[in-house]
């Protein structure tokens, strides 16, 4: 929709472009989120899209994903083969509510710095043990989690004027192998439950919870665990079950702790 | 740098945070639609740089130096691009509102999409087709036919408008451009109950671009209800173009009338309005209490409000023979309390007006309305106009499902228009949509059945609370039609019926497709079926014995009017239909054992016209060509029945559908027309139609006979021309000798909505429903339909899917959440989902073989009637297959879940 209370536009081409920050500025990823709600108290945009950065950098070290990069650019990546887990790209991407057409324009960073539970971004990334780079308006850096930069629904780590350029997934992420449960209250709907399970080379195993929490919930251990472990894990990580119009809390609650017992069955561990 | 759309190159700049949808509707590419705004629904998609986008989303800059392409430009040349010439083979559309966004999307998928619909589709939202029209357009199945010479009824003869509605020039309300368009943005409550204490306006007034600020001081003080219906009294005077009390949140409290939306909202921004807050009540059952907080509490006998002092706009009270001593009479007795809530119909057209004065000073309000004719009265009415001095009509409606027989944009865009003298323009969002529209009423209805061993009810008991929201529109006649069908289409013998429809400071409800007969059938029919199971009797095989037969009165909260008469009755041929249908493959799927798998069954009968009278009239005459031209009152919002009154035309008069030109719902085509409303756009206005074209044609045969000196019996019709004794006269000739002999050949239609009949529905599912998750796989659906005759057997079936699919949004989730300060909570598309492709099953309809003594060739009504029986016959299925009964729709998995898990212990 027509953000009528926007009177500039900025188009920086590299860092040292991006103008100071002030009060009634955002940052403008894909757009699918700011130009989809009114934003009466934003005055001007700082279009992210001139910046240039490559969208997706694969290396021995890992995947980095540009903040820019579309989700239909991570949809369309070819991982090398020896990267396991990359069957959650699809799936999570195909966990968005949005259609392929919001995939063109939409971006792994906003769905991130966005922050609401059922982003399918964060889902991807918090359980691919990924890694946020901030820059922050000083010319500075930082790196955070993406499962410490989800505080709750729209609420993250970022700082005023604060920008993700980036996040970095380790190839020991990339080569474990992944388990993927995801529900909704109508036929790809918004998630109201989406839990990633990860069995690692070396043994180690973690689950990461989302959509049915207000912020991403990682439980990580050496070995797979027994459900009843497992699921007294999940128990006391979760203080309040998420509640909104795409799930009541008990279900969410059920549903999550159903999916780990067929994600620790999937990945070889626990007695049914 | 320029921006290139279709080709040709625009120097035109946008906004800063415009988006492209409004760039590209400004340069006049009127085929991108808004439905949302929001990116949900699909209306807006074009290509940008040939891949598709929701252009309500992409910031207008960012468009510079790439090709947008929009439906006006997928076609080459006058060439249709095949996809449009698809969407016209299989009329993939109703409306037509989604239409351009829907073809833009199929024509970009892969093949991997097209195997994939239910993805590939999820992000465009069409309300009327149920989809199976569109899935048979993008896999190239053709539904329509070309209706030959006199054979237009029964046939699959195509919406007229379908080239235009492929190629997006099909004109919907705000499709035109105005010189000096002024642009109405609403400043709304945030207060459920409060009285404006002050309103200053000084700061908006200052806003370059507002040029006027309208408050309640402006208003004209005439009440009235934003409800029309044939007599303005049917519904209470309660609603005041600007009022002083504010009752829900989101009421008008002021207009800011600008050059450009952006400083009308800004306008609406520095208002500075003072509110003395009032105590609210948002539960109709507490609202009904003694001390309660009164809405309407001001008002005088003469609003014809049932009960202020009680926040009552309505209440029935009647009981037939002895419940009491029919339950006694009982061995099983079904006792429930069944909840209903709000819905919303989301019509993808938002409401929408455009008000001017023409050179003469009168009142033109081109909207996106079910009732220009009621509409128009009422105006005159509220602004003490002679009615003369106010037109009001419409091109093509996106949709209305009842949300458009109201007047709910046009009075402030008039209020605006008279007072600056410039024409306006006012558009709601889609929040406004959810927050200060209308809605299905809410209800809460307690039913109580029983019957005796052999089969036979002995009693019904029905308790109705209705929520209607702050403003009584339609508050009192849906609380009676929810008391009616019902419950009349059973026989027996104690029957006992209590209703109240509610003030609360909520947003009103309204009309909305099955007007209160979804609700209560639900409770009904469900009880029905637990009445059914506790005597171990197959549900339909209860209801065979149990429903009225012809000639038997129809009893509910009343005994049926005089007028209401069996005109036919179809109701056991629907019966044995989807008996014989479900168990045609009772073998079923295999499906993993959390799966429980059973079945259910619903009826419902409704009344084929409105009570209290449903006027339409039919102008019709000869052009000069030899074609024929006709003006009819009922309006088009992809109910089709401009399809339906050029077949009934055609087959009158011997022609081809195509020689049938038609306008439709102006007022200043003379006449009047009660309106879109009811299911009466076949029923009574194409009635009108038929009477016309038969006055027409005796009117061309009477001349023929006398100009070719043949006997009046030696003279037929045929197509274009009139056969007199073996030799054919071409009708553009006929009418050259009329004008010369002085004779005008053209002619009348009237109908008066009197008597009326009856049509019947039953619904059939087979559904699984996962223990574990809660989640309802739709296994099979079939409808039974009693329309009568089908004249569109191609659009009657697509009616029919168009209701299942619209009720099973409100049976599967759909459900406007209120808070605990009366705020809707879920006002955006995401957050209150209405069906998409992947939610509805495919709807196998089956038509009884019946012939109204009504109708116009036989036939009955079919728009609103299919949605009723679907809830009812979900629910039914859902208890079959758990043994559990979910109360309260919708059957969410979140709920089904939570009542599986009780049930459990």
């Amino acid at each position: 929709m027509d953000l009528n209370t926007i009177t500039e536009v900025t188009r920086p081409k590299a860092r040292g472009e991006l103008a100071p920050w002030r009060e009634g500025d955002a940052f403008l990823g894909g757009g699918t989120w700011l130009f989809s709600e009114p934003q009466p108290k934003l005055t001007r945009l700082i279009d992210l899209s001139m910046l240039g950065w490559q969208p997706l950098t694969v290396s021995a070290d890992g995947l980095a994903i540009a903040a820019t990069c579309t989700v239909a650019q991570l949809d369309a990546l070819t991982p090398p083969v020896e990267w396991t887990a990359a069957p959650l790209i699809g799936q999570c991407c195909r966990a968005f509510l949005a259609s392929f057409k919001i995939w063109n324009a939409a971006t792994v960073g906003g769905n991130i710095c966005m922050s609401l539970p059922a982003g399918p971004m964060i889902s991807l990334t918090a359980a691919l043990d990924g890694v946020a780079t901030l820059w922050a308006p000083d010319g500075t850096e930082r790196r955070v989690t993406i499962a410490d930069f989800v505080k709750g629904p729209l609420s993250n780590a970022l700082r005023d004027g604060e920008l993700m350029r980036s996040i970095f997934l380790p190839t020991a992420a990339l080569t474990a192998r992944t388990a993927f449960r995801q529900i909704s209250l109508a036929h790809h709907g918004r998630s109201g439950a989406l839990v990633i399970g990860r069995l690692s080379v070396n043994g180690a195993f973690a689950l990461t919870v989302t959509a049915s929490t207000p912020r991403p919930v990682k439980l990580e251990f050496d070995t797979l665990p027994s459900l009843e472990i497992l699921h007294a894990r999940i128990e006391a990580a979760v203080a309040d079950w998420y509640d909104d119009i795409h799930g009541l809390p008990a279900w969410r609650r059920h549903m999550t702790l159903h999916f780990a017992q067929e994600i620790l069955a999937e990945l070889g561990g626990a007695a049914r | 740098m320029t921006f290139n759309i279709n080709g040709k190159a625009f120097a035109e700049r946008p906004a800063a945070g415009q988006c492209l949808r409004t760039f590209l509707r400004a340069l006049g590419h009127f085929g991108v639609k808004k439905g949302c705004d929001a990116g949900d629904c699909g209306a807006c998609t074009v290509y940008l740089d040939g891949e598709p986008v929701h252009s309500c989303l992409v910031p207008a800059f960012r468009a510079e130096g790439r090709e947008v392409t929009t439906i006006e430009g997928l076609a080459s040349g006058n060439e249709l691009h095949p996809m449009q010439q698809a969407f016209l083979d299989a009329q993939g559309f109703q409306c037509g509102f989604c239409t351009a966004g829907m073809i833009m999307t199929a024509a970009s998928l892969n093949q991997a999409q097209r195997a994939d619909l239910p993805r590939a589709l999820k992000g465009n939202l069409c309300r009327c087709t149920g989809y199976r029209a569109i899935e048979d357009a993008i896999t190239g199945k053709r539904d329509t036919e070309d209706g030959h010479a006199g054979c237009g009824v029964g046939h699959n003869v195509p919406a007229p408008a379908g080239p235009d509605v492929v190629t997006g020039k099909a004109r919907f309300t705000l499709d035109v451009a105005v010189e000096g368009l002024r642009h109405i943005k609403l400043l709304r409550s945030p207060h459920a109950h409060a009285r404006i204490r002050s309103i200053d306006k000084s700061e908006a007034l200052q806003v370059p671009g507002v040029i006027a600020v309208l408050t309640h001081e402006d208003s004209p003080k005439t009440m009235f209800s934003t409800a029309r219906h044939q007599d303005r009294a049917t519904d209470a005077d309660d609603t005041m173009v600007l009022d002083t009390v504010m009752r829900y949140i989101g009421q008008r409290v002021a207009a800011v009338i600008a050059d450009t939306e952006a400083a009308a909202e800004e306008g609406c921004r520095r208002l500075k309005v003072g509110y003395d807050i009032l105590p609210a009540v948002f539960d109709p059952e507490q609202a009904m209490q003694p001390g309660a907080p009164l809405l309407h509490g001001d008002k005088g006998p003469d609003s014809r409000i049932y009960n202020a002092k009680r926040n009552l706009i309505h209440a029935v009270h009647s009981e037939f023979g002895n419940v009491e001593a029919g339950f006694a009479q009982a061995d099983a007795i079904h006792e429930g309390t069944y909840f209903v809530p709000r819905v919303q119909h989301a019509h993808l057209e938002t409401l929408c007006a455009i008000a001017w004065l023409d050179a003469g000073g009168r009142l033109n309000v081109r909207s996106s309305t079910q009732v220009p004719f009621l509409t128009r009265q009422e105006l005159a009415h509220v602004f003490d106009l002679a009615e003369d001095k106010v037109r009001v009509f419409c091109e093509r409606v996106g949709g209305g499902f009842g949300a458009k027989q109201e007047m709910i944009v046009e009075d402030i865009a008039a209020l605006a228009a008279l007072k600056t003298g410039k024409p306006v323009k006012i558009e709601f969002t889609r929040e406004e949509q959810f927050i200060a529209a209308t809605t299905r009423h809410p209800m809460r209805v307690h039913v109580k059945i029983g019957a005796a061993r052999d089969g036979t009810l002995t009693a019904m008991q029905v308790h109705v609370v209705s929520n209607t929201g702050a403003y009584g529109n339609h508050g009192g006649p849906v609380l009676e039609h929810a008391c009616s069908e019902s419950i009349s289409v059973y026989r027996c013998p104690n029957k006992k019926v209590d209703g109240f429809a509610v003030y609360t400071n909520t947003v009103p409800a309204g009309a909305f497709r099955g007007y209160g007969l979804p609700q209560t059938s639900f409770a009904v029919e469900s009880a029905i079926d637990e009445v059914a199971r506790a005597l171990g009797i197959d549900a339909l095989d209860f209801r065979r014995r149990n429903v009225v037969k012809r000639g038997e009165p129809m009893i509910g909260a009343h005994v049926s009017p005089d007028d209401v008469i069996y005109g036919s009755y179809g109701l056991d041929q629907c019966l044995d239909l989807v008996d014989a249908a479900m168990r045609s493959d009772s073998a079923g799927v295999i499906l993993p054992p959390e799966w429980l798998i059973g079945q259910g069954t619903a009826l419902t009968m409704i009344d084929t016209v409105p009570p209290g009278g449903h006027y339409s009239d039919t102008y019709i005459w000869l052009e000069a060509d030899g074609t024929y031209a006709m003006t009819i009152g009922t309006a088009e919002f992809g109910n089709g029945t401009t399809t339906v009154h050029r077949q009934i035309a055609a087959t009158v008069l011997g022609a081809t559908p195509p020689h049938i030109k038609l306008t439709q719902s102006d007022t200043d085509h003379g006449g009047h027309d009660t309106g879109a409303y009811g299911s009466t756009g076949t029923v009574i206005a194409g009635r009108a139609t038929q009477k016309a074209a038969e006055a027409l044609r005796d009117g061309l045969l009477d001349f023929a006979a006398r100009h070719s000196g043949a006997a009046r019996a030696d003279c037929a019709l045929s197509d274009g021309a009139v056969v007199c004794d073996g030799k054919s006269i071409p009708l553009a000739d006929l009418r050259q000798a009329a004008d010369v002999a002085g004779v005008v050949l053209s002619a009348h239609g009237t109908t008066n909505g009197t008597p009326r009949s009856v049509a019947f529905n039953v619904q059939g599912f087979r559904v699984a429903v996962n223990r574990v998750s809660g989640e309802i796989k739709i296994l099979k659906s079939v409808q039974a339909a009693d329309a009568g005759t089908v004249i569109n057997p191609m659009q009657c079936r697509a009616q029919v899917e168009g209701g299942v699919a619209q009720a099973l949004g409100a049976a599967l989730f759909e459900e406007m959440v209120i808070d605990a300060n009366g705020r809707v909570t879920n006002p955006t598309f995401r957050n209150y989902r209405i069906p998409a492709f992947a939610d509805i099953p495919r709807t196998e309809v089956l038509f009884a073989e019946t012939s109204d003594t009504l109708g116009p060739f036989g036939a009955k009504s079919m728009s609103e009637s299919p949605y009723n029986p679907v809830a009812a016959a979900l629910g039914n299925a859902i208890r079959d297959a758990t043994g559990v009964r979910c109360y309260r729709l919708p059957f969410k998995p979140d709920r089904v879940h939570a009542a599986l898990t009780a049930a459990a212990g």
